[in-house]
């Protein structure tokens, strides 16, 4: 328990040199500035390691694979040895019953003090029976090794909101963690999978400063999930310009002019995908010619087409969206308001002769 | 010769009028506003769920989308704003301006008077009642499609706005809670924003086809009242 930080780093054949460098690049991927990196090296000079368990239930371990691909090596190297590998079932060693055993044992000599980072959904039909890891459902682990956890890592659309196993409809209950588990603090980090940099920032962050980062109304970290895609999208100015791709293979689409009418899902989707990019800022969707799909929002796979703007709305039918049933209502009591009048000028035709005839001891 | 003509029909037709004082100024001026600002509104909504075609040359030399968002947004305000004032029109005004806000519903009169106005839309009854405000059907109307969809459209459309100028801007405080409400994905949001912009075009068709014919049918003025403020009976 004595064992910091900086010792597993150094263990680990991490030079000093290395781990300063690091600790000025986490303070600035975390938006807190140079003045941090000092305060970041103490704290992992003299705090006490936290383990990092590493659960992965329902799900295609893309999130891993995004980890793992970290675009800064140094940080990938530093996190990974922060994390507890001695229990991911993908890439620990161990394997069988001495893989279990070594859960419990993290779990008991560290109660109360670890973090757990949770990849996928536990589906609660047939007694969780559609997700079973090492004999026993997922959920059950699930919630054990949360019930002695510090704080809890939502990884991906997957354990945040349920993701594709959880698309209507949903015949495994899949379920996202917040709903099974209760009492422990919870971190999203939304994105199928979330940017390898916002995952390593927020496990350095829960790291560094034993505190939850920032949440936004949804538990998501603001620091990366605070602006939409299309705030910070480069092809922004040709949205406010009125310029648009109109069809995939247009004049327009090969000038990269705004995906806004191919259903491109920037204005509604909360993520750092048009700053921090992918595999070392290389690139991301809509750079490369493609809208956003929307992967890190609630229910991405039920709001309708992917391509399309206005989007269909399931209570209405399979195929039908505002446009389509709002004109078709405004053309209904459109056409009954032409009728209603025409019927009524007659009505009124008929009893009134536009002079009117004194009756019969009217006057 | 025509004198004579005119005051024989004159003579004919002459009917009692009698005028009562109904919206009062700040009321008429706050309908007229409204209405210009609904149908920048809609307009401007629609195009920017359907744009315009792609604009020729440089993006620097454009803001179409830009500025129909600005005009949406500028007349949201003065829409919003303007619900504000109507509403504290209505504790200061006179009983009429209450009408759209509080619906009599306790009172079983008042419900068999709005069967009475439907049947008369029906055609089922020869004569329709006079009232100095809005008569019942057109009140609960008022309520549901106007009061309540403002309500929700104010709602929405702010919450929507406050994504645009980020987490804790003032309408990302006050009116963020509506896109968690809905399930979190600000997408469902937009649609249902949208929806309402229909659910406000028939509102519109059925309001000013309501007020038209009942200025000719009915024994009461309507759309002279909602300039002059005076209410005249025919009969």
């Amino acid at each position: 328990m004595t064992e910091t930080f900086y010792d597993v780093l150094r263990r680990q054949g991490i030079s000093r040199r290395s781990f300063l460098k690091f600790c000025s690049l986490t303070a600035t991927s975390l938006g807190l500035g140079s003045a941090y990196a000092p305060k970041i090296a103490h704290a992992m000079e003299t705090k006490p390691r936290t383990p990092v368990i590493w659960l992965e239930g329902l799900e295609c371990t893309c999130c891993s694979e995004s980890f793992i691909r970290s675009a800064h090596p140094l940080t990938k190297d530093v996190v990974l040895s922060m994390l507890s590998l001695d229990y991911h079932v993908t890439l620990m060693a161990a394997a069988g019953h001495q893989a279990e055993k070594q859960l419990e044992e993290i779990k008991k000599k560290y109660k109360g003090n670890y973090i757990l980072a949770v990849e996928g959904n536990p589906p609660l039909n047939e007694d969780g029976m559609y997700c079973i890891e090492g004999g026993r459902p997922f959920v059950e682990i699930l919630k054990e090794t949360a019930a002695d956890a510090k704080a809890v890592i939502a990884w991906g659309a997957c354990a945040s909101w349920g993701c594709v196993q959880a698309a209507k409809p949903n015949p495994t209950r899949a379920t996202p963690i917040d709903k099974v588990i209760s009492g422990k603090p919870i971190v999203k980090v939304p994105g199928c999978p979330p940017i390898a940099e916002v995952m390593t920032g927020v496990v350095t962050y829960m790291l560094t400063f034993d505190r939850l980062p920032e949440l936004d109304r949804q538990g998501r970290p603001k620091m990366f999930y605070g602006q939409r895609i299309h705030d910070k999208c480069y092809r922004r100015p040709h949205f406010d310009a009125g310029q648009f791709v109109e069809h995939w293979d247009d004049d327009a689409a090969r000038k990269g002019y705004c995906l806004y009418k191919m259903g491109c899902k920037g204005p509604t989707t909360y993520n750092a995908c048009s700053t921090v990019r992918w595999n070392d800022g290389v690139s991301f969707p809509i750079q490369s010619g493609h809208g956003c799909i929307g992967c890190s929002e609630d229910g991405f796979w039920d709001k309708g087409s992917f391509y399309d703007r206005v989007t269909d709305i399931k209570q209405f039918g399979i195929e039908s969206n505002a446009d389509k049933v709002g004109g078709t209502a405004a053309a209904v009591v459109g056409g009954a308001v032409v009728a209603h009048a025409a019927v009524s000028a007659l009505a009124r035709a008929r009893n009134q002769t536009g002079i009117d005839v004194p009756k019969e001891g009217d006057k | 010769m025509f004198a004579q003509q005119d005051a024989f029909e004159a003579e004919r037709t002459a009917r009692l009028v009698k005028a009562i004082y109904v919206y009062e100024a700040p009321l008429r001026l706050w309908h007229w506003v409204n209405a210009l600002a609904i149908t920048v509104l809609a307009a401007t909504g629609y195009l920017i769920a359907n744009p315009f075609p792609t604009q020729p040359g440089e993006a620097s030399d454009n803001f179409l989308m830009g500025y129909i968002r600005f005009a949406h947004f500028s007349a949201a305000y003065v829409f919003a704003v303007g619900f504000l004032g109507r509403i504290y029109w209505a504790f200061v005004g006179n009983t009429h301006a209450r009408q759209i806000f509080i619906l009599p519903v306790w009172d079983s009169n008042w419900w068999s008077e709005v069967f009475y106005e439907l049947r008369w839309y029906l055609f089922m009854v020869k004569e329709p009642k006079k009232y100095v405000g809005h008569n019942p059907l057109a009140q609960l109307m008022m309520f549901l499609f106007f009061t309540i969809g403002a309500v929700y459209m104010i709602c929405t459309g702010f919450a929507l706005y406050g994504e645009g100028l980020g987490l804790g801007s003032w309408a990302s405080n006050m009116f963020g809670w509506v896109i968690a409400a809905v399930g979190g994905n600000s997408q469902q949001v937009h649609s249902w924003h949208h929806m309402g912009l229909w659910v406000t075009t028939i509102f519109v068709i059925v309001h000013v086809y309501a007020a038209i014919r009942e200025d000719i049918m009915s024994r009461q003025s309507l759309i002279s009242t909602m300039i002059s403020g005076w209410r005249m009976f025919k009969d």
